[in-house]
């Protein structure tokens, strides 16, 4: 009952905030909600629900480990949403704000999906929800990125719909009644019809695999997260791409529990790994310091991707990495836009300097920075000594924990080269003539802060409750025969 | 029964041929939607007798597919006043000679698959990966946003038929769904491709080329 609240709440929420008359105040409805959302996603991570095994929505242990990330990164970022709509007065935000909600709602819907066909419109629905979030600002190049996102976003989810046919053909091959649930699709095992289900993991994987934005196919990734508000690109880092990483996840038990586990392993540690490559050779290119965390965004999507094929362990860390992940990119995401209103530009030839005008926005990135490439002893580091360890205890595993870690040096480099392209140095002379000077209130260096505090002590100390839901979790993905 | 199925499928495949061979957007347009139509009358051919819920999908799907999404087209066609040469990146004999490949080919895969017997006769999944085909050649080989648009719609198509293949298995629930999604979907594309019409002036998608490394 309580899982249903959990998508109707918000969906109510993006209901009132379209009718809600006054633009100065609509954007509180963003913290009410989230608080509340945050709190019954924390009661339930504690108090886990029995699920009945043929629940179409379910808040089951996969959930339950990765629903709290998103729902606390939504809270966070909607207490940031209030005191940037505050800057940007002059536009409408009723659209704005009925979405994000709405976002929200589908987001707890697709990630408790427990139905193949139920899971694709949720994902459907969250990708059709964000498109006008992305061109808030309006300008052109927003427009641009939108296009790019809804034609690449759109053909990528028309695909994991035929995926979803493919599977669901395999099912009633073999024998299977029409049920299609996980549960159920992952009961009937060996007697789905191989092929249909060879042909359904890759296009699964390559149409989630775009939501996910894993390269070749995230060509959307930086246009959208360059032209998106920071909030925005926070929610869809941290939030967006996960609804499609569990999918995956979901999907890749059933292609498992058919006898093809090997496959499917072997594809996702191939194309999570050319992700990273990509990446890393895309960051050490890139003079725009919000193109340059959608690469790196493309780059963590790839450290997902290779925890999910290094079996029990490795999904474990990954779990564990959606929590880091996404909470520190909130932070970057969320402390790029304060820099970017302050300096007019998102390009490092026009900025520079931005220790001097928005000094604490810069230590957050700088500090975000850090975290995000693995430093000690924030999140992301210890997340990713997991999928090192998980590699190195699988045979034959070595040369892609090799690659792995050459990898993530090279990101490491493109991302200092950028960040410290822009923070270090003297302020352009007249770089900021004619604008408005960007104060940087408690409203916009609060919530960063809090993120950057929750990346730390997910690393320092992480709650054994957590550890005990990715635990249940694995458990639900790898079922003991 | 089947026959009447086929026939109505290979009608489409060949309608994916005329949309490849179109230089001129009305024309696109036309051969799409004209899909759309006989793609709404299939579950009406599939069902022994006749069921009124199978008859409402096809209804909404023939509306969607044939009447509404057109028309937004052809308005923003309209009120965007483009010339209607279609400009492509890959030539119309190449899409075609490309399209006809694809057929043959999607022809000889269905072949290789394992079907139920009662689908072993038809041609839907042949037809299901000639419009798969012939919607990416399209996004990939044409300029302007609307030809791009009836390119995902055939897209679209072509999953539709592949989805005919489950229609007695999948709840009405989970179709209605996805009907939904595509239409609030196409709608979304529709007023996209109106604001890029404003903010650049144009529908080439060829203009769109700030964002780049």
């Amino acid at each position: 009952m309580i899982s249903l609240l959990l998508i109707f709440l918000p969906l109510a929420g993006a209901a009132l905030a379209a009718l809600w008359p006054d633009n100065r105040t609509r954007p509180w409805l963003l913290p009410a909600v989230g608080t509340v959302h945050t709190g019954l996603t924390f009661w339930l991570l504690l108090n886990p629900p029995v699920v009945t095994p043929g629940a179409w929505l379910a808040f089951d242990p996969l959930a339950r480990a990765v629903l709290p990330a998103v729902s606390l990164l939504f809270f966070v970022c909607a207490t940031y949403g209030v005191a940037y709509l505050r800057v940007r007065q002059e536009r409408p935000n009723r659209v704005f704000v009925a979405l994000l909600l709405a976002v929200l709602g589908l987001l707890s819907a697709g990630h408790q999906s427990r139905h193949l066909g139920l899971l694709w419109i949720a994902t459907e629905a969250v990708t059709l929800a964000a498109v006008p979030l992305l061109h808030f600002n309006g300008t052109p190049r927003a427009f641009e990125a939108t296009w790019k996102y809804l034609l690449v976003g759109g053909t990528g989810i028309a695909l994991s719909l035929l995926g979803s046919f493919c599977l669901g053909y395999a099912s009633l091959h073999g024998g299977g009644g029409g049920d299609l649930t996980f549960a159920s699709l992952m009961a009937q095992g060996t007697c789905l019809s191989r092929p249909w289900v060879l042909i359904a993991w890759v296009l699964l994987l390559v149409g989630y695999g775009t939501k996910m934005g894993l390269a070749p196919m995230h060509t959307w990734k930086p246009d959208a997260y360059g032209e998106a508000p920071g909030i925005v690109g926070a929610l869809l880092a941290g939030g967006v791409t996960t609804v499609a990483f569990t999918a995956i996840l979901r999907v890749r038990a059933v292609v498992s529990a058919a006898g093809e586990g090997a496959m499917a392993d072997r594809t996702l540690l191939v194309i999570g790994l050319f992700s990273m490559l990509v990446a890393a050779l895309f960051l050490l290119g890139t003079r725009d310091y919000k193109r340059m965390l959608a690469y790196s965004s493309v780059e963590h999507m790839g450290i997902l991707s290779i925890g999910a094929a290094l079996g029990g362990a490795g999904v474990w860390a990954a779990l564990f990495h959606v929590w880091s992940n996404g909470l520190t990119k909130g932070a970057l995401f969320l402390s790029a836009g304060n820099i970017r209103r302050a300096a007019g530009s998102a390009s490092m030839d026009d900025v520079r300097g931005t220790a001097v005008f928005a000094p604490r926005s810069s230590m957050i990135f700088v500090a975000g920075m850090f975290a995000v490439t693995a430093l000690p002893p924030f999140g992301p580091f210890f997340s990713e000594l997991r999928v090192v360890r998980a590699g190195l205890a699988l045979p034959g595993h070595g040369w892609a924990v090799a690659m792995f870690l050459g990898c993530l040096l090279f990101a490491f480099f493109g991302l200092t080269r950028v960040v410290f392209g822009i923070v270090d140095g003297r302020p352009r002379p007249g770089a900021k003539a004619g604008g408005r000077r960007f104060v940087e209130s408690a409203g916009v260096i609060v919530p960063p802060l809090v993120l950057m505090g929750l990346s730390l002590w997910l690393g320092l100390h992480t709650p054994a409750v957590l550890q005990e839901a990715w635990s249940a979790a694995v458990v639900q993905l790898y079922p003991q025969p | 029964m089947n026959t009447n199925l086929n026939l109505l499928i290979g009608l489409a495949m060949g309608l994916n041929l005329i949309a490849l061979g179109s230089s001129r957007l009305p024309s696109l347009i036309r051969a799409m939607s004209f899909q759309g139509v006989v793609l709404g009358l299939m579950p009406l051919l599939m069902e022994a007798e006749f069921k009124w819920t199978v008859g409402l999908v096809a209804l909404a799907t023939m509306a969607g597919k044939g009447l509404i999404i057109p028309s937004l087209l052809n308005r923003a066609m309209r009120a965007a006043n483009i010339e209607r040469e279609i400009n492509p990146f890959i030539g119309y004999v190449p899409s075609l000679l490309l399209g006809a490949g694809g057929t043959i080919a999607a022809v000889a895969l269905a072949r290789t698959l394992p079907l139920l017997p009662e689908h072993a006769g038809s041609l839907l999944v042949p037809g299901a990966l000639a419009s798969v085909l012939t919607g990416f050649i399209l996004l990939i080989g044409r300029a302007k946003a609307i030809a791009q648009v009836c390119g995902y719609l055939i897209l679209e198509n072509g999953i539709y038929l592949f989805g005919l293949l489950l229609i007695h298995s999948t709840p009405l629930l989970v179709e209605a769904g996805v009907l939904l999604d595509l239409t609030v979907g196409v709608f979304v594309i529709g007023i996209i491709v109106d604001r890029i019409q404003r903010a650049f002036d144009s529908l080439d998608t060829r203009k769109l080329t700030i964002l780049r490394e």
